[in-house]
């Protein structure tokens, strides 16, 4: 807290000038002060980040606070997040202006928050998404870079990536998320016994012979072969990485419980019972999976943009009540499709839920995580992406003040990304392109 | 053996010089500067295409053998909108789950050669001491696998690096077989097992120009006739040259379009053509469609393709005509969705539709009936819009993002009992009309089926009103829209453009091109082995634009920025 005065004042400087840049390592070093360490081993509690992505937006008049700042009102649909609404920051009014680009529905919208560039044609991501950039800057010292995946078991259901029009796959199956995870390969942080394993030591020399080899393809390769041999290379490093993690001597970690066994296999669908009981068996392994530091940023998809999510007998899916569904005159909204953006806001209360159980230190894991959860559309009925619906949950490790509405009053929604790319430790000072460039992050969420 | 004699021969190959020419760069790890190759270089790479789960799981099975067993998950390759995932692959990078997933497989496939039941087929040579490195004996082992993995010959610097590396592992482990076990995963996650390289050379016959080399042609005609690597044929005709030879290569092509294996490479091109990943996502409320279950759901795709590959290949059948045969094939699974008896309790056999049945070929089938529905219900709209994009090629423009669907009614409206009535007050609205008219006309004729593609008379309890139209011409019913489609010239020149692109890579841009080629398809009456004939010996399609060459002014193994943090540890 004792910052608190030169680094609003520091930020301030940045909202009022492009002249005036604040080198992110700056921000680190007055960071670095703030992090707890864990009582046994005096290490530094490692700061995690990850996203929650939920399609077809929300019904406006019936999610958005009208309060901006902290006492915050919470209309019926926000009112799920009631008991977290300290741990968690809720933003409106940030746009997504395209520049003459077209809106293609469900994906111009959330492609634009993760990567601050507007679509011009519907072939994956065109640059990087920020999730991305970030593992960079946090997660190289785990061994996953990232974990990603998809509550309604869908690997193509993704918005994570280096771009190139290429998706980081999601993993939609709980079963083989906790083979990646708990199987071979994983190292009990809190185990009595160390041994590198021959075989990690085996795949880590096959990799240095793959990289070897860079040089004969690299000198013959066009502009275009070249970008996707360098994507090709980088998930080489990063897999180096891993398996260099894997044959070190992991930290004892007080929160880390091994789960004991793979949880039971569902049959993946759109069926909302299902995608609630497979969102909630990756949350359970994905929060140990931080709490035993075998990643530090994942990627949840709950479900997809335009949401194939159904009702057991019903004719028609999410996506189709949205648009078919009449409004009801009296209510004001549509019932049939409200009732999924319902049991939405319920799942991203458990997952919120399910960090803050765990203890780290005399903070939980929420508390040293920031989640940024967003839609890709705004109104889905009409795929207005304007006044985006995003929130953040969890303080980072004290780098995000929690607990306030953001009115955004029309600015881009990069603006967010930018933000948490900043607090995370991203050196970068503007993010997005074109109209979406911005150099002005949200002051009010930045702790002191 | 079979494969053990394969390989002998395979060996006795090496010894001949590699005829392909493309320059061995040495590893001079931490240069800082490589010169740019100058234009028009022998063996510029053109192109990088990576392999889709169905290339990587055929080479293995043709190199190995069917019973070395593929388990892992293979990261998707994205479908750029309206094209296919032959283009997608094109530009397709790997990503670190999907490098750690062929990490995985590689290790998996690796121990199975190396095993007790399985080594001496791969290893002709028994090495000094089986407990230390014998790089002779590796040499031998590693050389011939990999000129079959990387589709080439190794080069001699690539064979060198392997050996050391099998011989490095051997001493640790104690174990020569589990060094070249180690070589061999290193192969398999190489860029060049994971990605067709295309590779140029100048064009003879062209000075100036470049068309793809004979190693090149080996591969392309594999995996585009066969969708695998290639094989002994084909890397020995490369070897000698005989593929840059119009004559040969027609002969080459020719024999490889009679092959059996040719219906492997057209199942291959049909599930890219027809959108066939989007069955791995088919799902239908067990309430509304309880003769739904994952067992149709398999059989759908594999009746298309039967129909497909039996009226085609097994008939030589015209290709207008897959939209209005009767004949296709059926599975116990299925018997239920189409209401007929289904007499073997295993496999397949083959069944004919009577003229009442209204099943016209392939949108007659419960795969497309059922893939283009929602999960609750039929659609006319993404029916119609399929046949515009699927069969026809003609993209439908995507709804604008600030659609006002307030028109559109309640399915439960009693006073909207069918999808036609619903649409028809839809579409009102003139900025939706001016789509739904390229599409609902269409789709509405199949209106007869339902979400699952199982015969219905009413819908809601009123009658269904099977009437179609399509670029003016009014029909009626299924056989109505199956006939249309056949006599479209929208279908063949649809069919004849996706194989041009399935071979290059990207859409073909030379329309006279494609005019020239569907005038050979129509001479030879639609055969689809005339087609992909064609196709893989036109020398338009060997030919390439050069690619502007990065200026490699900057050749070194420092990580990218995005690697920063690494230096960090």
């Amino acid at each position: 807290m004792a910052y608190d005065l030169s680094r609003r004042t520091a930020l301030r400087g940045m909202l009022n000038g492009a002249g005036v840049v604040v080198g992110v390592p700056l921000l680190n070093a007055f960071l670095d002060g703030n992090g707890e360490a864990l009582a046994a081993t005096g290490a530094a509690v490692p700061v995690r980040f990850g996203t929650w992505f939920w399609g077809l937006g929300v019904n406006p008049n019936r999610w958005f606070p009208t309060k901006p700042g902290k006492d915050f009102d919470l209309p019926p649909e926000l009112e799920p997040i009631r008991p977290f609404k300290d741990k968690i920051n809720v933003f409106g009014n940030f746009n997504v202006p395209l520049d003459g680009a077209p809106n293609l529905p469900h994906t111009s919208g959330g492609v634009a928050v993760r990567t601050g560039i507007a679509l011009t044609a519907d072939r994956g991501l065109p640059g990087q998404s920020f999730d991305v950039t970030i593992g960079d800057q946090i997660g190289t010292r785990s061994r996953f870079r990232s974990l990603d995946v998809s509550a309604i078991g869908d690997a193509r259901n993704s918005l994570s990536g280096r771009g190139g029009g290429n998706l980081n796959p999601s993993e939609g199956s709980a079963v083989a998320l906790y083979q990646r995870i708990f199987g071979t390969g994983f190292q009990d942080p809190n185990s009595a016994s160390f041994t590198p394993d021959p075989v990690t030591m085996a795949r880590r020399s096959v990799l240095s012979g793959v990289a070897e080899q860079r040089q004969a393809l690299q000198a013959a390769v066009g502009a275009e072969d070249r970008q996707k041999l360098d994507q090709y290379y980088t998930s080489v490093r990063q897999l180096e990485n891993q398996l260099d993690v894997q044959l070190t001597r992991p930290e004892p970690l007080q929160a880390c419980a091994v789960p004991h066994g793979a949880p039971a296999e569902l049959t993946a669908s759109g069926e909302i019972e299902t995608v609630m009981k497979n969102h909630k068996l990756m949350t359970d392994l994905l929060v140990m999976a931080l709490a035993c530091d075998q990643t530090r940023v994942f990627n949840m998809m709950f479900n997809n943009g335009a949401s194939t999510l159904t009702r057991i007998g019903s004719t028609i899916t999410h996506h189709q009540l949205t648009h078919e569904e009449v409004l009801d005159n009296r209510l004001g909204y549509q019932p049939n499709a409200t009732y999924f953006l319902t049991r939405i806001m319920e799942a991203w209360t458990s997952f919120v839920a399910a960090l803050d159980a765990v203890k780290e230190g005399s903070r939980t894991l929420l508390d040293n995580t920031v989640v940024f959860a967003h839609s890709e559309t705004e109104f889905a009925k009409f795929h207005t992406i304007d006044n985006m619906p995003m929130m953040t949950a969890g303080s980072g490790g004290g780098r995000i003040a929690t607990g306030h509405y953001v009115d955004g009053i029309g600015t881009p929604v990069t603006r967010v990304g930018l933000t948490l790319q900043q607090a995370l430790g991203v050196p970068v000072d503007r993010w997005g392109s074109k109209s979406m460039e911005t150099s002005k992050p949200i002051a009010e969420i930045v702790a002191g | 053996m079979k494969r053990s004699a394969k390989l002998a021969a395979a060996l006795a190959l090496l010894a001949l010089p590699a005829a392909m020419a493309f320059a061995p760069v040495g590893p001079a790890a931490g240069a800082d500067t490589a010169a740019a190759p100058a234009p028009a270089q022998a063996g510029q790479i053109v192109a990088m295409r990576r392999l889709t789960e169905a290339q990587y799981r055929n080479s293995i099975a043709d190199i190995f053998g069917p019973d070395i067993r593929v388990s892992g998950r293979f990261e998707p390759i994205v479908r750029p909108v309206h094209e296919m995932i032959a283009s997608g692959a094109r530009r397709a990078s790997i990503s670190p789950t999907g490098l750690e997933n062929f990490d995985a497989m590689a290790r998996v496939i690796a121990a199975q050669v190396f095993d007790a039941q399985h080594r001496a087929l791969f290893a002709p040579c028994a090495p000094a001491d089986a407990k230390t490195a014998d790089d002779r004996c590796a040499a031998q082992v590693l050389a011939p696998l990999g000129r079959y993995l990387f589709r080439r010959p190794l080069t001699l610097d690539e064979q060198a690096f392997y050996v050391r590396m099998a011989g490095a592992a051997a001493g640790k482990a104690g174990s020569f077989d589990k060094g070249l076990e180690l070589a061999l995963s290193a192969m398999l996650v190489s860029p060049n097992f994971l990605y067709v390289i295309e590779r140029a050379e100048p064009d003879p016959a062209n000075p100036g120009q470049l068309r793809l080399d004979n190693g090149t042609r080996a591969t392309r005609l594999a995996m585009m006739l066969w969708n695998s690597a290639p094989n002994e044929a084909l890397l020995k005709a490369a070897a000698e040259g005989r593929l840059t030879d119009q004559k040969q290569l027609e002969a080459a092509a020719a024999a490889m379009v009679s092959s059996p294996r040719f219906e492997q490479g057209l199942r291959a091109f049909f599930a890219d053509m027809l959108l066939f990943e989007k069955f791995d996502e088919l799902a239908k409320d067990p309430v509304v469609y309880p003769y739904f279950n994952q067992d149709v759901a398999q059989a759908l795709p594999e009746q298309t393709l039967r129909t497909i590959t039996d009226h085609l290949l097994t008939r030589n059948g015209d290709y207008r005509q897959l939209f209005t045969t009767s004949h296709t094939f059926m599975t116990r699974a299925l018997g239920p969705v189409y209401q007929v008896p289904v007499h073997r309790a295993k496999g397949w056999e083959p069944y004919e539709f009577g003229p009442r049945d209204d099943r016209a070929g392939l949108i007659g089938q419960a795969g497309f009936l059922s893939l283009y529905s929602h999960s609750g219900r039929s659609s006319p709209t993404l029916r119609g819009r399929a046949i515009r994009e699927v069969l026809m090629c003609q993209p439908v423009p995507n709804p604008p993002g600030n659609v006002n669907f307030t028109a559109v009614q309640d399915v439960h409206n009693k006073a909207m009992p069918t999808a036609r009535i619903r649409l028809t007050a839809h579409n009102t609205d003139p900025v939706c009309a001016g789509c739904h008219k390229i599409t609902d006309p269409v789709g509405l004729s199949l209106e007869r089926f339902d979400g699952i593609g199982a015969w219905r008379a009413s819908e809601n309890d009123a009658p269904i009103d099977a009437g179609g139209m399509m670029d003016g011409v009014k029909f009626e019913g299924g056989a109505g829209l199956g006939k249309a489609l056949s006599e479209s010239p929208d279908t063949p020149i649809c069919v004849a453009s996706r194989a041009l692109e399935y071979a290059v890579g990207k859409p073909p841009e030379d329309e006279a091109l494609v005019e020239r080629l569907v005038g050979d398809f129509a001479g030879s009456g639609y055969a689809i082995r005339a087609l992909f004939l064609k196709v893989a010996t036109m020398p338009e399609t060997w030919r390439v634009t050069a690619p502007v060459l990065d200026n490699a002014t900057h050749v070194s193994f420092a990580a990218p920025a995005t690697m920063a943090g690494r230096t960090g540890r």
